[in-house]
C-alpha cells in the first residue's frame, strides 16, 4: 500500500508545481478547473498521516525535503546560471541551528533561526562571491561546504569539546507539516519572485548579465539577495530535518552529497519549468530511499547509470523532453507526462510487489529496478527521437 | 551646455593603453560620431563611459555630475542608456518584455507596471517592432534585434543614447533606415553618441566627429573637416 501512498504524493506535488506554472502562463483557458483540483490535492497531502501506515508520512517528509533543496537550488541557479554547489553548507547550518537551540526553543522558531543563519552566510559569501562566473564560482561554493565543516570539526574539537550533537527528537507528523508547510511557503515565494519585476531581472542576468547591468538591473543585488532567498529554504529543511536525524556532527551536516543531489534531481527533472525540480527529486529521492536499504552498494551505480543516460539524451531534463515532444506535434502536455508518470510509478510498484514475495533473489530485485527504470527511460528517450 | 565631457580619460590593459588621456565632450541635441580604426579604442571609451570599466586616471561627467566609478546600472538611471557592437538582446525573452525591462529598471524613478508596458509599446512601434512584440528577441534578424536594443535603450527614458556600429551588417536598404531612424531618436530630443564604421551614414547624420586612433584622440570636428583632414586620411589609408 506505502507505493500507493508515495505515488499520490508524487503526483500531488508534482500538480503544486504544475499549477503555479501554469497561472504564470497567463493563460485563462480552464484555470477554474485546475484551480478546482488543487484544493482536493492539497486537501490529500494535508490528510496524509490519518489514512496513510506509520512509515509513509516520515518517507513523505524526507521527499519533501529533497523537494524544497531541489526547487530552492533551481530557483537561484536556474534563472541565472550559475551553478551553486553550497547547498550542503546551508543545509547543514540549519541542522546545525538545530542541533544547538533545539532543546531550548519550540520547532517553528529554530526552523526560522536556522534559515536566517543561511540566510545571512549566504548574503555575506554572496556578496563576496557572486562576481566569479562559471566553473571558479562552482568551485568556490563547493569549498564554502568543506570550510564550514572543518570551523565547526576545529569548534567542536579545541573550545565545545562535543564530538556530536543530540538533536530533540520531534513527533513524526508533526515534522511532516512543518516541512509540507515550508514546500508551500517556497512554492509561493518562487511563484511571486517569477511573476514578479524582480524576477524578470533575475532571468534577464541569466540571459545576459552585462545587457541586464546597463539596462538599469541591479545585477549584484538581485543575484545575492536570491542566493539568499534559496539558502534560507536550504536551511529551514535541514534545521526541520535534524529532528529526525537526531544525531548531528559536522561530517554528517556537512555532507558533500547534499550539494550534489539537488544539482542532479533538479537537473534531471528540468529546470524550465516549476515542476521540473519537483519531479527529479521525488523520482531521486525515493529511489535513494528504497535502494539504500536494499542494495547499499548498488544504488549510487544505478544513479550514476541514470544520470549519464539523462545528460547524453535530455539535457533539458525529463520536462523538457516531454515539452518538446508536445511542441513538435501539438499533443497536449498531460498526454504524454500522464504516461511517463505512470510508467515509473507503474515500474516502482512492480518492484515492490516482487520485492514483498519472500525467497526472491537479491540479483533478481536488483534486474528488476534496472529494468522497469530502462523501461521508462527508453520509452522517453523514443518518444523524444 | 555640455551632457557629457570627459578629461584626460585613460584605462590601461595590462602594459598597453586602450585610451590614452582623451578629452572629449558632447553637446546637448547634438549626434556626434566616434570613428577610428579597428582596434583604436572606441568601444573601451563607451565602456568606460558606460560604467563597464573605471578610468584611471581621468573623470567622466554627465550633465555636470561625475560619473565615473558608478557602477554601469546606476549610470543607466541617471540617463545614459547604449546597444552593443556585438547585439545583447535577451534572446528567450519576448521582444516586448525586453523593452519593458528598460522601463522598469533603467528610468531614474523606476515606473509602474502598466506606465512600462504602454512605454515598450511605444517604442515598439517607434522602432517598426509592433507586429513582433511576442516574439523571443533571440528568433529576431540582425536588424531587427539592433532595433530591439534600441528600443530597450530608449526606454530607459536616456538623455544619452550611445550606439556602438549599430550600422554593422546591415545591407544598404537597412542602412538608410538605421540612418533614418537615428534622425528620428534625435527629434525626440536625445542626444546621440555613436561608433560608426559606415562613412556614408556617419558623415549623413553627424554634426561632429571625434577620430581615435591607437588608443588617443587625433582629430575632432564637422563631417567636412574630418573628411579634408590629412591626419585622418593618412591614418585611415595610410601615408
Amino acid at each position: 500500500m506505502q507505493y500507493l501512498f508515495v505515488a499520490i504524493g508524487f503526483l500531488c506535488l508534482t500538480y503544486s508545481g504544475w499549477f503555479a506554472e501554469r497561472l504564470l502562463t497567463k493563460e485563462k483557458k480552464g484555470r477554474l478547473l485546475t484551480a478546482g483540483i488543487l484544493l482536493p490535492v492539497l486537501a490529500l497531502l494535508a490528510t496524509l498521516p490519518f489514512y496513510a501506515s506509520g512509515y509513509t508520512p516520515i518517507l513523505m517528509t524526507s521527499l519533501i525535503m529533497f523537494v524544497i533543496l531541489a526547487v530552492s537550488w533551481a530557483l537561484f541557479s536556474g534563472p541565472t546560471g550559475y551553478m551553486s554547489l553550497a547547498t550542503a553548507a546551508f543545509f547543514g547550518l540549519g541542522l546545525y541551528a538545530a542541533a544547538l537551540i533545539g532543546k531550548s526553543v519550540p520547532l517553528p522558531v529554530f526552523i526560522l533561526v536556522g534559515g536566517l543563519i543561511s540566510f545571512a552566510v549566504a548574503l555575506i559569501v554572496g556578496a563576496v562571491t557572486l562576481r566569479l562566473r562559471g566553473i571558479y564560482f562552482a568551485i568556490f561554493t563547493f569549498g564554502l561546504v568543506i570550510l564550514i565543516a572543518q570551523l565547526l570539526v576545529f569548534w567542536e574539537l579545541h573550545i565545545s569539546g562535543i564530538r556530536g550533537r543530540f538533536v530533540v527528537p520531534i513527533d513524526y507528523n508533526t515534522i511532516y507539516y512543518a516541512m509540507l508547510i515550508l514546500f508551500a511557503v517556497l512554492m509561493l515565494t518562487v511563484y511571486f519572485i517569477r511573476r514578479s519585476r524582480f524576477g524578470l531581472a533575475l532571468q534577464s542576468i541569466g540571459e545576459n548579465e552585462e545587457a541586464a547591468a546597463h539596462t538599469g538591473v541591479n545585477v549584484t543585488l538581485v543575484k545575492v539577495f536570491t542566493f539568499a532567498i534559496s539558502a534560507f529554504f536550504m536551511g529551514a529543511a535541514g534545521a526541520t530535518i535534524a529532528t529526525r536525524w537526531i544525531y548531528i556532527d559536522p561530517y554528517i551536516a556537512f555532507n558533500a552529497l547534499f550539494s550534489f543531489l539537488p544539482v542532479l534531481m533538479a537537473i534531471f527533472g528540468g529546470m524550465g519549468q516549476l515542476y521540473g525540480p519537483i519531479i527529479g527529486a521525488v523520482i531521486f529521492a525515493y529511489l535513494q530511499e528504497e535502494l539504500i536499504t536494499t542494495f547499499a552498494e548498488l544504488y549510487m551505480l544505478i544513479f550514476g547509470v541514470i544520470l549519464v543516460i539523462a545528460m547524453l539524451y535530455m539535457p533539458e531534463g525529463l520536462v523538457g523532453v516531454i515539452l518538446k515532444k508536445t511542441e513538435k506535434d501539438e499533443t497536449p502536455g498531460w498526454a504524454i507526462l500522464l504516461p511517463v508518470l505512470t510508467g515509473i510509478v507503474g515500474g516502482l510498484a512492480g518492484w515492490f510487489a516482487f520485492r514483498e514475495r519472500r525467497g526472491a533473489k537479491e540479483l533478481l530485485k536488483a534486474g528488476g529496478v534496472v529494468t522497469a527504470i530502462g523501461v521508462t527511460l527508453a520509452i522517453i528517450i523514443i518518444f523524444a527521437a | 551646455m555640455q551632457i557629457l565631457e570627459g578629461e584626460g580619460v585613460t584605462k590601461y590593459f595590462g602594459g598597453m593603453a586602450a585610451v590614452l588621456k582623451v578629452d572629449f565632450s558632447v553637446t546637448r541635441g547634438e549626434v556626434v560620431g566616434l570613428i577610428g580604426p579597428n582596434g583604436a579604442g572606441k568601444t573601451t571609451l563607451f565602456n568606460l563611459i558606460s560604467g563597464t570599466f573605471t578610468p584611471k586616471p581621468g573623470v567622466i561627467k554627465f550633465k555636470g555630475e561625475k560619473i565615473s566609478g558608478l557602477r554601469p546600472h546606476r549610470i543607466c538611471r541617471k540617463g545614459v542608456a547604449r546597444t552593443f557592437q556585438e547585439v545583447r538582446v535577451f534572446p528567450n525573452m519576448p521582444t516586448v518584455e525586453n523593452v519593458r525591462l528598460g522601463a522598469l529598471f533603467g528610468t531614474p524613478t523606476g515606473l509602474s507596471g502598466a506606465e512600462a508596458n504602454k512605454e515598450a509599446d511605444e517604442l515598439l512601434d517607434f522602432v517598426g517592432l509592433s507586429a513582433l512584440k511576442d516574439v523571443p528577441a533571440g528568433g529576431l534578424t540582425l536588424v531587427n534585434q539592433k532595433r530591439v536594443e534600441v528600443a530597450r535603450a530608449l526606454a530607459t527614458k536616456a538623455e544619452l543614447l550611445m550606439l556602438d556600429e549599430l550600422m554593422a551588417g546591415l545591407n544598404s536598404t537597412e542602412t538608410a533606415e538605421a540612418m533614418e531612424l537615428v534622425t528620428e531618436i534625435r527629434k525626440r530630443g536625445v542626444t546621440i553618441f555613436m561608433i560608426e564604421h559606415v562613412m556614408k551614414a556617419i558623415m549623413g547624420v553627424c554634426d561632429r566627429i571625434i577620430v581615435l586612433h591607437h588608443a588617443e584622440k587625433i582629430a575632432e570636428g564637422t563631417p567636412n573637416e574630418i573628411a579634408t583632414s590629412k591626419k585622418v586620411i593618412e591614418v585611415y589609408l595610410g601615408e
